[in-house]
């Protein structure tokens, strides 16, 4: 499904990414962990088409991404979410999510009224119940419902890969609660890439775990075995990866 | 072929012009994201003071004093409630360059004064007057006092903190107000100092702004926002385009040449010839 | 149904007044005036939509409200001219034959075309040039301003093709008829206010579309909408071009109504001017654009007649004062006692 190989980033002779192989197959929850500066969010940037590799190849569903522009990658199926969400706080619930499904129409078919909502809004709302504050503009969400608002958006895109970055970062424990259970459903139908700070969440939901370290990929595999594994506990500082884990929350 | 060398020295002293009037811009707009459509009108002051006072040497530095503190009493008025609303300032600040225009025009009267060019401006070498010769050292000279000002001074080094990140000096005890104040007032003043420089080439009339205004800007855009070296290469660059662009078109043709010009550039450079990278997501 | 009619109840009663009312009480000379401000509310509508809902600052509007006017003028300096005739003007600065970019606009279908469709030409060009290599806000701002001063100085320096500083005056008949009666005038108030209602309803459809969902979302974070799987890009230059095809429409417009069109009605400082009324208005509403059209349109021939020179003045301390206190504008402060009655 994607495939990313070799890739390296630099920002002004700074390698953010040195040379990564990532390979997600259809259908899979991946995990995306590391300390600040890994290049979790780079490597999400890379796939969306936000920044360009000096090298390297990333392939989803037979096609090449590098150098396409960023709707253009969406419209292939990739969507994603932002780490400080971005909703349009002038716009309600409901014309957030319309306007994240309504992408695959013709410019010229916009121009009408909205009228009803799409099967695919209708969806999203649910999923991420939001119904109750459809009818409410963005601007007055609390930080979780603007967080869950987006991974609406994400999904009323019908997307076929999303990448979600930090979705519980500032997250309170029930908010969390939900949105792994989100998540999980999401995951059921979707191939899915996490980037996540958050230990707990991670031995919760996680299937897969991919770890970051300076730019390249330090170790792969299940919960168990990355938690287990003692280049990751090193990274993280010689403490426990949970320890380290609490101290990166911003 | 001749024709060709000839030019370029008409082209650079345009650009020094250019230049002169576009450093102070680099300050408000390239520093501190404020459009500053008064600096038009703060060089017209400056050309003023030199009509007033009539001697060279002396009017440099009051009109770097008369603009500058036009400048302050407007940052500390209006400009500064303004911050993060760059649009909104180019309206406010047109408002502010109206009424001074029509202040000039009742101080002054509408019709043009002639400032009488010092006789040791006399002159020339070649091709190039002394007092086009003039107007470029005194570009390069206003070029090399930003720089150090900028790069080898507490001060400076605040503002290019202040610049990069606003929060952040603040929160390492800088005081933003009066960083702002003093870019201000440097960048008004420069134009006061461009204003000076002007009246060597042309008559003072209380439109001088308007017609050079739209050109300064053009050279900050050219050369990515508040960046020294870029300003310097946009303002020759566009210089040497006008004058050649001129001599081979004419001049009415000349100004669409420069802005086709200026937009191509922009599908190579779109952030202008240097930029300060960033990862925000606007 | 009642909700639709009461939501265009103002609309329909300002509709009234303008179309009945103001041609039955106001003397020709002041519905002219009048017919003009409309041609500007027309401009500041096109801007109302760029800026106030698009976010784009555009300081060069005079430039396809005169791209429009000019082609008005050739068209109707032509007719006079009769068929194998030169415009005076040309007489006047020695052009001997026809210029050849003056012969289509014999055709008064075409010189409409042209007045609309090339101005949105423009603003294609342009703004796909500019939005799609993400130049925007002040940058985007002062290249519309610089492509205004450089269309001045080019009209300047055609003398020969456009009629230099003096631009193009004198215009006698209209589509076969007299511009100087008082009938041919009304009638052109008449279409004036006709046009800004049609071209209102229609901007206001399009605000209160998904399109114009969009364009909010472009304006707020077009990084953002990107990753919505939309090119912002396209966006805003559709909607920049509808602006410009706006003005061109008004500069059409307006040189039968008020009978000239010269560069100093397109430069920098009358596109200025516009923004000002938009903002004064209230940008962020429509109808905001257009009565601040009207309003200062009104303000500087009254202040005009009576002292030159103050208006400079309560210009600029109007607009610093409607910047400073109330940056919404005559809308916005009319929203605000709304509210406070209503709460």
């Amino acid at each position: 499904m994607l495939e990313l190989r070799d890739v390296r980033v630099e920002f002004d002779g700074y390698r953010a990414l040195d040379g990564v192989d990532l390979t997600v197959p259809e259908g899979e929850l991946r995990f995306l962990i590391g300390p600040n500066g890994a290049g979790k969010t780079t490597l999400i940037d890379v796939i969306t088409g936000l920044t360009r590799p000096v090298a390297g190849s990333v392939r989803f569903a037979g096609h090449d991404l590098v150098g396409r522009k960023e709707h253009r990658i969406v419209r292939l199926g990739v969507g994603r979410t932002f780490q400080t969400s971005v909703v349009f706080e002038e716009l309600t619930v409901l014309e957030n999510l319309d306007l994240a499904a309504g992408f695959r129409s013709p410019l010229w078919t916009l121009a009408r009224r909205r009228r009803g909502v799409s099967e695919a809004v209708a969806e999203a709302l649910a999923r991420t119940g939001l119904e109750e504050l459809a009818e409410r503009s963005a601007g007055v969400l609390s930080h979780g419902q603007r967080q869950w608002l987006e991974i609406g958006m994400l999904l009323a895109q019908r997307p076929r890969l999303l990448l979600l970055d930090e979705p519980v970062a500032g997250m309170s424990g029930d908010e969390r609660e939900r949105t792994g259970r989100l998540l999980t459903e999401i995951a059921a139908d979707h191939t899915v890439i996490v980037v996540e700070h958050d230990m707990e969440f991670l031995r919760r939901h996680a299937s897969t775990v991919t770890v970051l370290h300076e730019g390249k990929v330090l170790v792969e595999g299940s919960v168990e075995q990355v938690s287990a594994d003692p280049r990751v506990q090193e990274v993280y500082l010689g403490r426990r990866p949970s320890d380290a884990a609490v101290g990166e929350r911003t | 072929m001749t024709a060709f060398v000839n030019q370029l020295p008409i082209g650079l002293s345009i650009g020094a012009v250019l230049l002169l009037v576009a450093l102070g811009l680099t300050f408000t707009f390239g520093q501190m994201g404020v459009i500053n459509m008064a600096h038009g009108e703060f060089i017209m002051a400056g050309a003023y003071t030199a009509f007033l006072i009539g001697d060279l040497v002396l009017a440099l530095p009051a009109a770097f004093l008369v603009a500058g503190a036009m400048g302050l009493v407007l940052e500390r008025a209006a400009v500064r409630h303004f911050y993060g609303r760059p649009l909104d300032t180019l309206l406010l600040t047109w408002g502010v360059s109206l009424v001074l225009q029509q202040l000039a025009r009742d101080l002054f009267g509408a019709p043009n004064v002639q400032v009488p060019a010092p006789s040791w401006l006399a002159g020339g070498v070649g091709i190039l007057p002394y007092n086009r010769l003039f107007i470029m050292a005194l570009a390069v000279a206003g070029v090399v006092a930003v720089w150090l000002y900028l790069n080898r001074t507490a001060l400076g080094r605040r503002t290019q903190a202040v610049v990069q990140n606003r929060r952040l000096a603040a929160t390492s005890g800088i005081d933003t107000g009066r960083v702002d104040m003093l870019t201000f007032f440097v960048g008004s003043g420069l134009a006061g100092v461009a204003g000076v420089a002007l009246t060597l080439i042309g008559p003072v009339g209380p439109g001088l702004g308007t017609y050079y205004i739209v050109d300064a800007f053009l050279v900050v855009v050219a050369g990515g926002l508040g960046q020294l070296r870029g300003a310097v290469l946009a303002a020759a660059g566009l210089g040497l385009l006008n004058s050649y662009a001129e001599f081979w078109s004419d001049a009415s043709l000349a100004k669409v040449i420069v802005f086709a010009v200026i937009i191509a550039f922009l599908q190579v450079r779109p952030q202008g010839m240097f930029v300060l990278r960033s990862r925000v997501l606007t | 149904m009642r909700d639709l009619i009461r939501r265009n109840l103002p609309f329909a009663a300002v509709a009234v007044v303008a179309l009945v009312a103001a041609p039955l009480l106001l003397e020709p000379f002041r519905l002219g005036l009048l017919a003009k401000y409309l041609c500007y509310a027309i401009v500041a509508l096109g801007i109302g939509l760029a800026w106030g809902k698009g976010g784009m600052l555009t300081l060069g509007q005079g430039v396809f409200f005169g791209l429009g006017g000019y082609a008005m003028a050739m068209y109707l300096k032509l007719t006079e001219a009769g068929p194998g005739g030169l415009p005076d003007f040309m007489v006047w600065s020695g052009v001997e034959e026809l210029p050849a970019l003056w012969a289509p606009f014999a055709s008064p279908v075409l010189a409409l075309g042209m007045a609309v469709l090339g101005p949105m030409a423009l603003a294609v060009v342009l703004g796909t040039l500019v939005f799609r290599q993400r130049v925007r806000g002040a940058y985007f701002a002062i290249l519309t301003q610089a492509l205004a001063a450089a269309l001045v100085i080019l009209l300047v320096g055609q003398q020969g093709l456009t009629g230099g500083t003096n631009g193009m005056t004198n215009f006698f008949e209209l589509f076969g008829r007299d511009l100087a009666e008082d009938s041919t005038q009304r009638g052109l108030y008449l279409v004036t206010a006709g046009v800004l209602g049609v071209l209102y309803l229609a901007t206001r459809q399009l605000v209160n579309s998904r399109f114009g969902r969009l364009l909010v979302a472009v304006r707020d974070g077009e990084d953002r909408v990107r990753f919505l799987g939309y090119d912002p890009a396209l966006v805003k230059t559709v909607t920049f071009a509808i602006s410009a095809g706006m003005a061109g429409l008004a500069g059409a417009l307006f040189v039968p109504v008020v009978g000239i069109i010269s560069p100093a009605l397109l430069g920098v400082v009358p596109s200025l001017e516009l923004v000002v009324a938009v903002a004064v208005g209230g940008r962020h509403a429509l109808a905001g654009a257009v009565l601040g059209a009207v309003v200062m349109g009104y303000a500087k021939t009254a202040f005009s007649e009576q002292f030159a020179d103050g208006w400079l003045y309560l210009q600029g301390a109007l607009f610093i004062l409607v910047m400073t206190l109330a940056p919404k504008g005559i809308a916005g402060l009319l929203g605000r006692v709304r509210r406070a009655r209503t709460a």
